[in-house]
């Protein structure tokens, strides 16, 4: 049974990972979770230089979800150099360094200063949707996602991977975008853009007001967007929205990603990384399947 | 707060189920439940439970302080106020039911800084119930000189107070006047007449910022137990952040992570 995938050259021993920013640095969930049972432990998001983040509350709970607007709280790549990366690679594992910034040259030059590291692949932020600067503003217009694309292929080492925004019109349009300017792989979904009221305070509950939904109330949404994009373009895709278990993260796989990452379910259940990987294999068992990477795009259509 | 200080607590949280062994309503709308568990061999005072909904429609854990262990038995007991859907869920809890539970979370209070000292256990509201197992700790196995809690309530209905009583003298205050002195905690600390050398604290937000400025005036230290929206419970989402006043070790910036590097800070390391 083979349930190695490869994405940009680069082999993932299962194509179970991290969500960015659910995950820490994966030292935190290492309690819980032995980190050498997953395809990769994809990082928080780091900057050049260490950010503060948004105030407090930064998360709220919704029907079959959350809103968080955490605002890219980091210690910056330095941190990451000496403390982060350090840890990860006891482990057997791959490691995907995901990158935000203000501006261009803020990105460019934390993917020049992780070059020279063990890192396998960067994974490149342009989809938050809770700072004001940066990130999402590159995001939700071809153009300026091409430009980010472009710069950043051209200085980075390692093969790259752009997160891309559902809180767009066409998720293909800007998949397109990313590909043309050399992106090796796409990751989706980022959170969809959410707001939550307190109606006995009448007060937003966020104290940035928005925020981005995640967990299993996003799983549709994000399946869809995936089995778009990928009849869209050609590079693989890591899918991630909701995913809770095996059965979520085949949605993903038959939908057309070659992995799936999981996200705020890390927070109900620190275990379910760990389950997902586990349930793949029960399925592959129970279904005969000796590659999991017939499975990828598998859904099958109407003809 | 140390880099690497979330290793002292290496292996020794998980998600685990327990089970109900009473619970009843102790004052209006406020539920005192026991759950066997094996998490009450570790438990410390001041450390917090993430209990999760099984409701289905909600996801994340409630973060509920620890308000007794009992290690013997095996037992953890906690005591919390109904603040929304989750929280109602729990209330109706029958003997038996099963509990899905993550801990122990975060550091408790330090027992040593109460060492040879005059110590106050200041308790608020749903602030009380974490004191109660502080000063089970500090009667037993703690060497504080003397310990006293000042609990302040809303009314006569005293939860806690006769067993906080085993273990320490306890001073009352009500907002309505109806037992103790009336007015705020501090409000009974002069009326009685107390000093001490330290204060650990737990309440609402007004009353640590009072608490904090005392302690200041007092030139003596005060270690406060936060509370914020929490998601992850172990220190990975950056939900639960407080503002720190000078540079968290961990995040490289003014915040620290409630859930992990607290609940219980030194209070002048916060901005409250």
């Amino acid at each position: 049974m083979n349930t190695k995938v490869s994405i940009a050259g680069v082999e993932f021993k299962n194509p179970v990972m991290t969500a960015s920013g659910t995950f820490g640095s994966g030292m935190e969930y290492s309690e819980f979770v032995d980190l050498n049972r997953l395809g990769a432990v994809v990082t928080k998001g780091v900057a050049n230089v260490p950010w503060e983040g948004n105030p407090t509350p930064r998360v709220a709970e919704t029907y079959g979800g959350m809103l968080n607007a955490i605002g890219l709280q980091n210690p910056g790549i330095d941190v990451l150099l000496e403390r982060d990366l350090p840890f990860l690679e006891q482990y057997d594992t791959r490691v995907i360094v995901n990158v935000c910034g203000k501006t261009v040259g803020d990105y460019l030059e934390t993917v020049e200063r992780l070059g020279d590291t063990k890192a396998d692949m960067l994974e490149i932020n342009v989809s938050c949707p809770n700072v004001k600067e940066g990130a999402i503003a590159f995001g939700q217009k071809a153009d300026s996602l091409y430009e980010i694309t472009a710069a950043v292929k051209k200085k980075a080492k390692q093969p790259i991977i752009m997160k891309l925004s559902p809180n767009v019109t066409d998720i293909t349009e800007m998949a397109r975008a990313a590909e043309a300017a050399g992106a090796d792989a796409l990751s989706m979904i980022n959170t969809l853009t959410g707001m939550k009221i307190d109606v006995h305070k009448r007060k937003f509950v966020l104290a940035n007001r928005t925020g981005g939904l995640s967990g299993p109330a996003v799983k549709p949404v994000a399946v869809r967007m995936v089995y778009q994009t990928a009849q869209a373009v050609k590079i693989p895709i890591i899918g991630m929205g909701g995913i809770a278990n095996a059965e979520d993260a085949l949605e993903f796989l038959l939908a057309g990603a070659t992995a799936v990452a999981v996200g705020a379910m890390n927070f109900v259940n620190p275990y379910t990384t760990v389950e997902v990987v586990e349930g793949l294999e029960e399925y592959m068992e129970r279904y005969g399947v000796e590659d999991i990477r017939s499975l990828i795009g598998g859904v099958e259509e109407v003809k | 707060m140390p880099d690497g200080k979330e290793w002292k607590m290496m292996g020794q949280k998980k998600k685990t189920k327990a089970k109900v062994v009473c619970q009843a309503e102790i004052a209006d709308g406020i539920f005192d439940m026991w759950m066997e568990t094996e998490l009450a061999q570790t438990a410390r005072a001041g450390q917090f439970l993430c209990i999760y909904p099984q409701n289905g429609k909600t996801l994340l854990p409630r973060p509920i302080s620890i308000c007794e262990a009992d290690k013997e038995q095996g037992r953890l007991r906690i005591v919390y106020r109904v603040a929304g859907q989750g929280t109602a869920e729990f209330s109706r809890y029958h003997v038996n039911r099963t509990v899905d539970l993550l801990g122990n979370l975060g550091n408790g209070f330090p027992l040593e800084a109460a060492a040879g000292k005059k110590v106050f256990l200041i308790g608020g509201g749903i602030g009380i119930p974490p004191m109660l197992q502080l000063a089970k700790e500090l009667a037993q196995e703690g060497e504080a000189a003397n310990v006293s809690v000042i609990a302040g309530y809303r009314d006569c209905r005293l939860f806690l107070k006769e067993d906080l009583e085993r273990y320490a003298k306890v001073y009352v205050a009500t907002e309505d006047g109806s037992a103790g002195t009336k007015g705020t905690v501090l409000d009974a600390i002069a009326e009685n007449g107390l000093e001490a050398d330290a204060v650990m604290a737990c309440g609402p937000m007004p009353m640590l910022r009072a608490v904090k400025r005392y302690a200041k005036e007092k030139g003596i230290e005060a270690y406060i137990s936060l509370e914020e929206r929490m998601a992850c419970g172990v220190g990975a989402c950056l939900g639960c952040v407080c503002k720190t006043v000078g540079k968290d070790a961990h995040s490289h910036v003014h915040n620290a992570r409630i859930c992990t590097d607290g609940p219980v800070f030194l209070a002048e390391d916060v901005d409250i």
